[in-house]
């Protein structure tokens, strides 16, 4: 059997198939790929709403940007499909945040992927925070998708219908996420003497960056009282019960003590850390080199 | 290596298990893992899928260099999926080549130690984005037309394996064939990066299907035992016969002055083969050899603590489970 012709392929061809005996299913992009809205909805958001779904978009799109890194690099072929899993997850989820913050200032999803610079990104610390060795890119794993399970759990009862379909699609798979993290948590914490120094060492370098993802500001209190947005405050004894839970199975601790640090954040007003300059700059170089191309 | 002479030697006394698998392939059915199988057909196979498998999993290289720079989040959101795609092509074909008694560490082992081969193709680079649609629209196109042929092949794991690949492989082609396009839409810089493109990956490309006929020692025998099913050289003139009308609807030129459709052999005719690339490429001349198998060994070694704690947790688990058990009885 012929595959349907895909828009742009011309029908004609020779009258041998070259698909031979197999047919081929017409391959839609699923509608996150073609940047609709998660709920296909068209609404317009308000200037808060925009600046809270950028800051969570930010937040899935510089770690989506960090775990492709790992596609072709990862410790075992199961790992380059399951990072690339959550990547591509993630990507979705700023596509749709993005999209619908894009849509208070006429800007598209790539206009402000691409072509807003450091200053303008609102994501947290935590996310910008580099791979590291595979030990680090699991405890920010952890730590992230630990968060983003509970915010999006909470978000699916938003007042915001955008938010609250998108956060219905998300809790699904940042759900996956959190359970591929706390295995491999418990893997390397339970595995050999070497696994484990390093899981600690992981976790110690990752810890600072936790208490910035449960900070309140004005914009997310003034969007909790309409019940658009979570109080990232609120969200913060579950994510504790959550990861302590992890760690007693694996026999870690948070870390205490004199090298707890915790850094001092300031993404969601755009003050980053050095991480975050070398990768727009390489997420954006190409499109920045062809201004007002379509791609 | 095997030659189409050892068709020729008929033991007389043909065991009952032989002349079962003589029967099988002549009734084109397939042989499954537990059928007797000859010796040089198991090599045949190892060799063929693991070099498949090898190829899916170092092809991921010269893609994956344009996933952190991909030009917008779809574009980004299409590549990941391509390249996670290819891992787990690979993954399926080291799982059929298992169930002809070879490990995934022995084949990992070969291929980082440079013992196994892999397609040639990825020893190119991947200078430009456009790359990424002349990848798809000429690279996943010729392996369409080499593999969809292997759906039939009569070992039934490989072609099981082979029949999910093509399907998936469809949908690279098509995505190529679309960034190629959109580029041929674009601007005139959009434009020139395409066809500069397609110019490095075309005489690659059809490369891709191996020597002419009458040079490719492996063949006959391949095709006797229903794992080839058509010749290098038809396999080609298929080929070129999808890319024509696609060029055309693109607007790029392919780089072959001599190519036209000759109605009276109703094939095309086309330019030589310069062969001399392809092979100093084979003999690791290529631009990027050093380079793929340098990532592949790093990614390898890099991971090897990782591989251990997981092994090591797996033992200590069962470990734990069997003591739970005891304490209970």
């Amino acid at each position: 059997m012929r595959p349907e012709p895909v828009e742009g392929f011309r029908p004609a061809q020779p009258a041998e198939d070259v698909h031979g005996d197999v047919s081929v299913d017409r391959l839609a992009l699923a509608d996150e790929l073609a940047g609709t809205a998660a709920d296909g909805s068209t609404a317009v958001a308000s200037a808060d709403a925009a600046e809270y779904a950028m800051r969570l978009g930010d937040d899935a799109l510089v770690l989506a940007q960090q775990l492709g890194m790992w596609i072709a690099r990862a410790p075992e072929l199961e790992e380059d499909v399951a990072l690339g899993n959550i990547a591509l997850d993630l990507i979705g989820h700023a596509r749709s945040l993005l999209h619908y913050a894009g849509t208070a200032s006429g800007r598209s999803e790539d206009d402000l992927a691409y072509w807003r610079d450091e200053p303008e990104f609102r994501n947290a610390w935590l996310f910008e925070q580099p791979n590291g060795d595979f030990g680090h890119t699991i405890a920010r794993q952890l730590a992230a998708s630990v968060y983003l399970f509970e915010l999006y759990s909470r978000l699916v009862d938003s007042t915001d219908p955008t938010l609250a379909a998108i956060a219905a699609k998300s809790v699904k798979e940042v759900d996956y996420h959190r359970d591929h993290a706390t295995q491999w948590v418990l893997r390397l914490a339970g595995g050999t003497e070497e696994s484990r120094r390093r899981m600690l060492l992981a976790i110690a370098d990752t810890w600072p960056y936790v208490d910035e993802l449960f900070v309140d500001d004005a914009l997310v209190e003034r969007l909790a009282a309409t019940g658009v947005a979570v109080l990232p405050s609120t969200l913060r004894p579950a994510f504790d019960a959550v990861i302590d839970e992890v760690f007693a199975e694996a026999v870690l601790e948070r870390p205490t003590g004199r090298t707890a640090f915790i850094a001092s954040g300031g993404g969601r007003a755009g003050s980053h850390t050095e991480h975050i300059g070398p990768l727009l700059a390489e997420m954006q170089v190409l499109a920045r080199a062809h201004p007002g191309a379509s791609w | 290596m095997t030659s189409p002479a050892d068709l020729s030697v008929v033991d007389p006394e043909l065991s009952v298990e032989e002349a079962r698998f003589n029967d099988l392939i002549a009734a084109d059915s397939r042989i499954e893992p537990r059928d007797w199988m000859p010796d040089a057909y198991r090599k045949t196979l190892i060799r063929q899928i693991s070099q498949h498998a090898n190829s899916e999993i170092i092809g991921m290289q010269p893609e994956s260099n344009w996933i952190t720079r991909a030009p917008s989040l779809k574009r980004k959101a299409i590549l990941m999926a391509k390249v996670q795609d290819e891992a787990g092509h690979g993954l399926y074909l080291y799982s059929a080549a298992q169930t002809l008694g070879i490990t995934r560490e022995e084949m990992t082992e070969q291929l980082i130690a440079g013992k196994a081969r892999y397609s040639s193709i990825f020893n190119y680079t991947t200078p430009t984005w456009a790359d990424m649609g002349a990848i798809g629209w000429l690279v996943d196109g010729a392996a369409i037309c080499n593999q969809v042929p292997l759906c039939r092949a009569s070992y039934g794991p490989y072609g099981r394996a082979m029949v999910r690949i093509c399907k998936e492989e469809s949908f690279h082609q098509r995505q190529g064939f679309e960034i190629l396009l959109e580029l041929m839409q674009g601007t005139e810089a959009q434009r020139e990066m395409a066809q500069d493109a397609v110019n490095r990956w075309y005489w690659p490309s059809l490369m891709m299907f191996g020597p002419p006929d009458d040079q490719s020692p492996n063949s006959a025998q391949s095709m006797a035992w229903n794992i080839k099913r058509f010749s290098n050289d038809e396999l080609r003139q298929r080929f070129v016969g999808m890319l024509v009308p696609q060029a055309e609807v693109m607007g790029v030129t392919l780089p072959d002055p001599n190519l036209r459709f000759n109605e009276e052999t109703g094939e095309y005719d086309m330019s030589e083969i310069d062969w001399t690339e392809f092979n100093e490429v084979l003999a690791g001349r290529g631009p990027a050899n050093a380079e793929r198998l340098r990532r592949r060994r790093e990614a390898h070694e890099d991971g090897a603590w990782v591989r251990e704690a997981a092994h090591e947790y797996a033992r200590k688990q069962s470990e734990r489970a069997l003591a739970a058990a005891g304490a209970v009885a």
